[in-house]
């Protein structure tokens, strides 16, 4: 789960992160009002969306008076903002972080990671700050210092020098540094983030060190136990047919193709998709129904994948172990009943009562097109989508 | 042999007398497993399926000289129950369990790692379904009746994607040494390679089956292993062509998040490595039958 980058920096700043005086707006009034609290002449208005790479598409504005501070919040609010990380369907902004500007002497990069290969967790930093890390990776490698540290251990003070010194930080502000290594990895570890990200980490004019930018991403495994990090969650940043199905215990992924898919295990989900592109069709998404697949459970299922309007076919694929493919067929015919589809259904079943779950379906009267097979489900998906984009092109 | 269970293995549940301890536990009883009792804090002394309970894992390795555990502990507790069995001298452990969190997965195998390795216990998952030996013990939740026992050692990170390939293999009358899911999880007790050195080393085996999805290294680092170190063939499916960068595809470890991470990648570098690649999921069992053929 992502926050926006003002709730990080609010977290961050518990932890003795330094970061510039800023406040939170929902309306050019607000904006205002905040511009006038923090005083100074420079404000910068931030678009808070789940995305990095907010500067490139216009979401961060530089401000000299309090007009153009109302100016640009008026544009930011409401506004759909596409960068490389949103996908073309953009981010919608409905919260602005109004910020203090900051006199930027140099921007470093910095991060800390719950790293899969090193089961460990591992410190980030560069001194090309501003560019995305994948940016720096590509063009200058060996720019890039990185250290592990031992959980058991935990974040020690000469590997927090050793990063600082690496970052080309001067004699003075080494402890200060070290201290907001220390203060991340430790939100880091109390709140079960899974990276903490301050790009750019800024040396000011001035000569202080400050967290310009955050940004937090954490563990959905473990909001059981961060209850305060769950309420930070902010739906309008998510997918709505995501949201809608992880809230109904179901995992989905809406794609770009038009055939729909309901399969049981995210293995299988993926393997079954590869079928259908290699049988040359396109899936509409990712669906794992779960284990438990009850007859509620496959209706919900059904009327998710349905409401993509551009799924022109839909295949069910289930290899029963716990579940029972009786059990199964019930569910789908039930489903079918109720819903009135307008698109071919193929069925697949495999595994345990299989017999029993082909002749519910054959004996409820539905036109449900039954594969005995894997590649033969994705077969019978593809040419029955083709035959309805057949039948739609003959009727316009 | 097989790898890690047979018949004769003495298998505990950890999380025995809960709703799905019970259930999967009375399936593996069925199945012909070694159930010889199970685990559950504050139980100890009572009787469950006509079999011991246990307050601690020591218990059980010391009155019924438990050598492989399963958990079904709920997420909170899994990474605890893990490290209670590890310390308690459990050789074998699977763990069930889906949505343990990533920092104690992390904990875990740092606290794995204190053991010298020819007492450190050997871990399997978490959120997977299991291994089973075929014919002799089952050591997770997946139909057994499938399994049908053979040649072929079969790894993989989904459920039911092994069941298909499982099910393909038996349509071909071929079977199944050991199969070992690893699980979805992006910090898991073993990896692909990890299996690997075990199948390598099984007379049993021949050939190996591994089942593969997006996200992390492991499939490559198993090629670049079985390249340099295994005799035996080494088949492999990747699951996630059609998978969009930067999305999580169900398992909390399918994400392709850097480079090498697809599907596409991942195959492109496996068949470098002389990994026989399955050209789609319906041929997995094909494949197999192709590869042992060319044994002979």
């Amino acid at each position: 789960m992502d926050i926006h980058e003002y709730q990080a920096k609010e977290l961050l700043s518990g932890y003795g992160v330094k970061i510039a005086e800023g406040g939170l707006a929902y309306s050019p009034e607000d904006a205002v009002q905040r511009a006038r609290e923090i005083g100074g002449n420079i404000w910068v208005v931030k678009a808070q969306i789940h995305s990095g790479a907010r500067g490139k598409a216009g979401g961060i504005k530089v401000c000299k008076t309090h007009d153009e501070v109302e100016a640009a919040a008026e544009v930011l609010l409401g506004k759909k903002l596409v960068t490389h990380q949103t996908g073309a369907a953009g981010k919608i902004c409905n919260r602005l972080y109004i910020e203090a500007g900051t006199d930027i002497a140099k921007e470093l990069y910095f991060c800390f990671l719950v790293d899969r290969v090193s089961e460990k967790i591992v410190m980030v930093g560069s001194q090309e700050g501003g560019m995305d890390i994948e940016e720096i990776a590509a063009t200058n490698p060996d720019a890039i210092v990185k250290i592990e540290i031992e959980p058991a251990v935990g974040l020690q003070d000469f590997q927090a020098r050793e990063m600082a010194f690496a970052l080309g930080l001067d004699a003075s502000l080494i402890s200060h540094a070290v201290k907001t290594m220390k203060g991340c990895y430790r939100a880091l570890r109390d709140l079960d983030a899974n990276m903490i990200e301050i790009n750019p980490l800024t040396i000011t004019g001035s000569g202080e060190l400050i967290a310009l930018d955050a940004k937090m991403g954490f563990d959905e495994n473990a909001l059981f136990r961060r209850q305060k990090i769950a309420e930070l969650r902010d739906k309008t940043q998510e997918d709505p047919r995501e949201t809608a199905a992880a809230d109904r215990g179901l995992s989905y992924v809406g794609l770009d193709g038009d055939i729909g898919c309901m399969i049981n295990g995210a293995g299988l989900a993926m393997a079954t998709m590869d079928m259908i592109k290699l049988a040359g069709g396109e899936p509409a998404n990712f669906l794992d129904v779960g284990g438990g697949a009850s007859a509620e459970r496959t209706e919900k299922a059904f009327r998710l994948v349905l409401a993509d309007t551009n799924v022109k076919a839909m295949l069910v694929n289930i290899f029963a172990g716990i579940n029972r493919c009786d059990w199964i067929a019930e569910g789908v015919v039930q489903a079918v009943r109720k819903i009135d589809m307008k698109v071919p259904l193929i069925v697949r079943l495999s595994g345990t009562n299989v017999e029993e779950g082909r002749r519910i379906i054959a004996e409820s009267g539905l036109p449900i097109i039954t594969a005995e097979t894997l590649a033969e489900a994705a077969e019978k998906a593809v040419a029955a989508r083709n035959q309805v984009v057949a039948n739609q092109a003959a009727g316009a | 042999m097989a790898i890690f269970i047979n018949e004769t293995t003495r298998i505990i549940v950890q999380g025995f007398t809960g709703k799905i301890g019970t259930f999967h536990a009375q399936d593996m009883i069925n199945y012909g497993s070694n159930v010889v009792g199970g685990v559950t804090p504050g139980k100890g002394g009572q009787r469950h399926l006509d079999r011991p309970v246990f307050n601690t894992v020591k218990e059980a390795v010391e009155l019924a000289g438990a050598e492989a555990s399963i958990i079904f502990v709920p997420p909170a507790f899994a990474a605890d129950s893990i490290m209670e069995a590890a310390d308690a001298g459990i050789k074998y452990c699977v763990a069930i369990t889906d949505g343990i969190p990533t920092q104690d997965m992390m904990t875990v195998k740092s606290y794995l790692r204190r053991f010298p390795v020819e007492k450190r216990m050997i871990l399997t998952g978490p959120n997977c379904a299991g291994t089973i030996s075929p014919e002799r013990a089952m050591l997770g939740i997946m139909p057994g009746h499938i399994y049908m026992r053979g040649n072929v050692g079969v790894v993989g990170r989904s459920g039911t994607l092994g069941y298909e390939a499982a099910d393909q293999m038996k349509r071909l009358g071929i079977g199944i040494s050991t199969s070992v899911g690893i699980g979805g999880d992006p910090i898991n007790g073993s990896s692909h390679r990890d299996i690997f050195e075990q199948f390598e080393q099984d007379d049993e085996t021949k050939v190996i089956l591994m089942i593969g999805e997006i996200g992390g290294p492991q499939e490559v680092d198993a090629g670049i292993f079985a390249q340099a170190n295994m005799k035996k063939p080494v088949i492999a499916y990747i699951a996630g062509l059609t998978a969009p960068e930067g999305r999580r595809m169900g398992h909390a470890g399918a994400i392709i998040s850097s480079a090498g991470e697809s599907a596409a990648e991942k195959v492109a570098m496996l068949l470098d490595l002389g990994v026989t690649i399955c050209p789609t999921p319906a041929a997995m069992g094909e494949t197999v039958v192709k590869v042992l053929a060319g044994l002979k």
